[in-house]
């Protein structure tokens, strides 16, 4: 079709198209870049009267309350993107720049205390009740089967003896009673037990995901159930929320679950839309979890931990939600 | 002109001159081509997980979609190509699939279905396109000047995928990281390339005018020559002797005990070899024989896999690792493609070269599987070492397999 043109026609269709792609990509880019990304002038505040949920917000770190939707809120000017907060530790997953992350731990009043650098993009972020433990876990590249596949990287730091674990992928595995080892083993979505020792996490591995209970001191995993994610400890011990995929696969979506660890048996929590993310207990008898909407703007909500009741929405516009006690 | 070396067969001793413009043409697309698709593959995982909070076992799921589909498409594009003698055309379709997939992954907007058919979409403009595009570049290129023709193009193809991360970080510095002006970006410089192959790359049509019509039997006549299946088994012999990047690039990081931070650069260190050697390899190849390059590359990939398991630690062993992985690129990527090119039919060149690539894909994607399932039974080293016997052996097999194939390039 381009055969009867001369070279001066084909350099000129070229160098016009070029110019038109040029013009658009550069107006597209102008326009983008007076920024969405609000500026966070407001100062660094552990003001947190009145609310008693630390979410993040906008990227941001805010404290709301979860019984009164209306009332003000504390917007702390602390850019993140995952936290989590318990017993006078806080944690804050931050982006530095479009490739990097890094892991912020900070004390209840929200002041820096270390910078760790992390690998990958974060997901999940879990400080033990106590405050002493902090897990978190990011996506990586590389480390799977295909050239292309993703993979999870999840690290622990025990703020006591400032030990910093930068993956637990070595720590050693009893699958279904016996012991395992493969290349494509891969956790995410820990929480700590009250002793700061035992751990729940999930494992990944030939397309299968369990609940595992860890051992931090002897370095060791077991499974436990299948089909258990992003398990999260109740107050008492003695129960886990955690997402379950619906029919075992995660492409249907995600049910909030409630399992009993005396007995293995599964309660559904009456939300009943897909929900991925980690739950939290709010208290003994209630769990909270984001919910993000076909239009990606996420909120909190809170569902008994019984299986009855209905969901109520407890924060617009927030995400990642710790109770503050 | 872009026609303009087609036509001086004869200087075998002096294979310098210039390149056919036709392949100089090819390899301004893949440039522009890589730099767009680089651009995305680069923010894809952060998009992905960040902004939309998928899981990694839906973008699994997604991952795995396309990794069947895309050898079978890849079969049936070369096939087509070859029955209609529009290479360029359907190479054309392949390019603009892809770019149209920029625009479109904005709108599948947070649904991991949409997603995936996106980027299966994509992939599947991938497989189209490479045939062709190879075919084109043996049809314009006297075969003693193969190996230096596939050297500047994959030179040329290998800096667009350098270049396109840089972009990518640019446009995101320029909006305050907005993924959307990535997309549209990477859009724009898809279609440029499009626009340039439709400008200035020249389809060769020839063999539809004196030959019989391409048909199965054709195909099957051709996969039973025994020239084109020696090459056909060396091929798959090779890929089954490949473990994969991620492996190689995981146990270097955890022998050097090297910073996350530092981890793509082994990739990127390798890409830069690689870009420098493909030229000077290549022309190599063209003066001492494309095997003895393209085994030549496997020797180097047997070392790459001997430092990793050998006592030798440090800044020094690291580097070594890197520049003998690009090596192996570089002597074999485009080699493997110019060394088939001449043993197979001029009319069914792109589908000769669909089914060396499919194999050595499909071949790969094995050892890969059997890599894995090798380090979870007996660790990571005992695993390298049974590599390392698997390239000796594939090393040898393929010198032997290719030896007439020389020849008949060489004479």
């Amino acid at each position: 079709m381009t055969e009867g043109l001369s070279d001066r026609a084909r350099l000129i269709i070229l160098a016009t198209g070029g110019a038109l792609l040029l013009a658009a990509a550069l107006g597209f880019v102008l326009v983008s870049g007076h920024g969405d990304r609000p500026e966070h002038v407001s100062p660094r505040s552990a003001d947190a009267t009145g609310g008693d949920l630390l979410v993040v917000s906008d990227r941001t770190l805010t404290t709301v309350s979860s019984a009164d939707q209306s009332a003000p809120r504390s917007v702390h000017g602390v850019e993140c993107v995952r936290s989590y907060a318990a017993g006078d530790t806080a944690v804050c997953l931050r982006p530095k720049n479009a490739w990097t992350h890094s892991l912020v731990t900070m004390t209840g009043d929200l002041n820096d205390v270390h910078e760790y650098k992390l690998p990958g993009v974060p997901s999940r972020a879990r400080v033990s009740d106590s405050g002493r433990m902090i897990s978190w876990t990011t996506f990586v590249g590389g480390d799977s089967y295909t050239s292309s596949g993703m993979s999870t990287r999840t690290g622990v730091i025990d703020t006591k003896t400032g030990a910093y674990l930068p993956s637990i992928e070595e720590f050693s595995v009893t699958l279904e009673g016996a012991p395992y080892r493969a290349a494509d083993v891969n956790y995410w979505g820990v929480s700590f037990a009250d002793d700061d020792n035992i751990f729940y996490a999930t494992l990944a591995t030939r397309g299968e995901r369990y609940l595992v209970r860890g051992d931090f001191a002897a370095r060791q995993v077991e499974t436990l159930a299948t089909n258990v994610e992003c398990p999260s400890i109740a107050p008492d011990g003695s129960r886990l929320a955690f997402k379950q995929a619906v029919d075992n696969d995660p492409l249907k979506g995600w049910r909030i679950a409630v399992l009993d660890l005396a007995s293995m048996e599964v309660d559904v929590l009456a939300e009943d839309r897909s929900i991925d993310d980690q739950p939290v207990w709010l208290d003994a008898k209630t769990v909270g979890y984001t919910y993000r909407a076909p239009d990606g703007v996420p909120s909190v909500w809170e569902v008994p931990a019984d299986g009855t009741g209905t969901p109520v929405k407890v924060a617009d516009n927030a995400e990642s939600p710790a109770p503050l006690t | 002109m872009y026609l303009t070396t087609v036509t001086k067969p004869k200087n075998t001793d002096r294979v310098r001159g210039r390149v056919a413009g036709n392949v100089v043409a090819l390899g301004a697309v893949s440039l522009i081509t890589d730099i767009s698709s680089e651009m995305v593959a680069a923010i894809l995982p952060v998009f992905l997980f960040l902004n939309l909070q998928l899981s990694p076992a839906a973008f699994g799921a997604i991952d795995g979609i396309y990794t069947g589909a895309t050898a079978l498409l890849r079969l049936a594009g070369g096939y087509i190509a070859d029955r209609t003698q529009k290479r360029k055309l359907v190479a054309g379709i392949g390019y603009g699939l892809s770019a149209l997939m920029k625009p479109a992954l904005l709108l599948a907007g947070r649904s991991a279905a949409l997603i995936g058919i996106v980027i299966a979409v994509d992939r599947a403009g991938k497989g189209l396109r490479t045939a062709p595009r190879d075919a084109l570049i043996t049809l314009s290129t006297a075969p003693e000047k193969l190996g230096r023709a596939f050297g500047v193009h994959r030179a040329m193809d290998s800096t667009g995928a350098f270049l396109g991360p840089l972009v990518a970080m640019a446009v995101l510095a320029l909006t305050s990281d907005s993924f959307d002006a990535v997309f549209v970006t990477s859009f724009c410089i898809a279609l440029f390339g499009v626009l340039v192959l439709v400008l200035f790359v020249r389809d060769h049509r020839e063999p539809l005018e004196d030959a019989p019509r391409v048909d199965f039997s054709q195909v099957g006549t051709m996969v039973r020559t025994p020239a084109v299946a020696r090459l056909l088994l060396a091929s798959c012999i090779l890929g089954l002797v490949t473990i994969g990047d991620g492996f190689v690039y995981l146990i270097l990081q955890g022998r050097e005990d090297l910073s996350i931070a530092w981890f793509p650069l082994l990739s990127v260190g390798t890409m830069a070899v690689y870009m420098l050697l493909a030229v000077p390899l290549g022309t190599l190849g063209d003066r001492i024989g494309l095997r003895t390059v393209l085994v030549g590359g496997y020797v180097a990939l047997g070392l790459v896999y001997l430092l990793l398991v050998l006592p030798i630690h440090g800044v020094l062993s690291l580097a070594l690792s890197v520049v003998l992985y690009g090596c192996f690129y570089a002597a074999t990527n485009g080699v493997l493609i110019a060394l088939a090119g001449p043993v197979i039919p001029a009319g069914l060149r792109t589908t000769g070269i669909a089914l060396i690539q499919t194999g050595q894909a499909l071949a790969y994607l094995v050892s890969s599987v059997a890599f894995g399932v090798a380090w979870g039974i007996w660790g990571p080293e005992a695993a390298v070492k049974v590599s390392i016997a698997a390239v000796v052996v594939g090393i040898a097999a393929s010198w032997f397999l290719l030896r007439r194939t020389d020849e008949r390039v060489d004479s």
